[in-house]
């Protein structure tokens, strides 16, 4: 099904990808002349999480829907606060301590909306997307981050 | 209208992730379902005919790529996804 959008498709992106979002350049067509304030979040993979020290984890999607729902939040961010232009990407596959697994850009004329619209967006596809993290910790043990502990992977 | 088989199941091509996918030992599979099933339906019919009671009852499901409800009735060639709690960001 696809939804009716006024906004042009050039203010809103949204990828998957399993390459690096480390300094991500297709983020620099984020934004336009009118638009006196951008600002990108990223979210990176921490060392300890729940008071247990991560070594390293993995993100799996359900790719192709998860694309699609990260557009539809960029574009009900355009909606819902004064933004002009928003474009999100989520790491899939292996990644290391301090790796950027999302990023988030608005711009807009004034920088207030920015920082409503950078929240809001987080919040939403950390709710939303059909995006998975399996962690490993140093013990040498896994979980499936969210599962119920009885569905969790080789954890003790 | 979707044509659906003589016998009167339709087939729905089922995905599965993350922890679901570990306990099914699988990522995809076809189901067979009656004609007319809902959502539901296909949830309970996978925890009885494939074994899978650890599947909850009230699943988030999303029908070819959007979040669909339990009553949500399917069609011959359905994609249907069983989404585990989300873990993105």
């Amino acid at each position: 099904m696809t939804v009716a959008r006024e906004v042009d498709a050039s203010r809103i992106r949204a990828w998957i990808t399993p390459d690096s979002l480390e300094n991500f350049a297709p983020l620099a067509a984020c934004g336009s002349e009118a638009d006196g304030a951008a600002l990108v979040f990223e979210g990176r993979v921490r060392a300890t999480n729940e008071g247990r020290e991560v070594s390293s984890l993995a993100y799996e999607a359900y790719a192709e829907m998860a694309e699609q729902e990260l557009e539809a939040i960029c574009g009900e961010a355009l909606d819902r606060f004064a933004v002009s232009s928003a474009f999100a990407a989520h790491r899939v596959g292996e990644l290391g301590l301090k790796e950027v697994s999302v990023v988030v850009k608005v711009a807009a004329p004034h920088r207030e909306p920015c920082y409503a619209a950078s929240r809001w967006i987080i919040e939403a596809l950390k709710s939303r997307l059909p995006v998975w993290k399996h962690e490993r910790y140093a013990d040498g043990s896994s979980v499936w981050v969210g599962a119920p502990a009885a569905a969790s992977g080789a954890g003790p | 209208m979707t044509l659906d088989g003589l016998d009167g199941d339709i087939s729905i091509r089922t995905l599965l992730f993350g922890v679901y996918a570990e306990r099914a030992a699988l990522r995809e599979c076809s189901a067979r379902v009656a004609a007319g099933s809902t959502v539901s339906d296909l949830v309970e019919e996978l925890r009885r005919a494939e074994g899978w009671s650890w599947l909850p009852r009230r699943v988030v499901v999303a029908v070819n790529q959007s979040y669909a409800e339990g009553g949500t009735r399917l069609s011959d060639g359905d994609e249907v996804a069983l989404i585990p709690p989300v873990a993105g960001g």
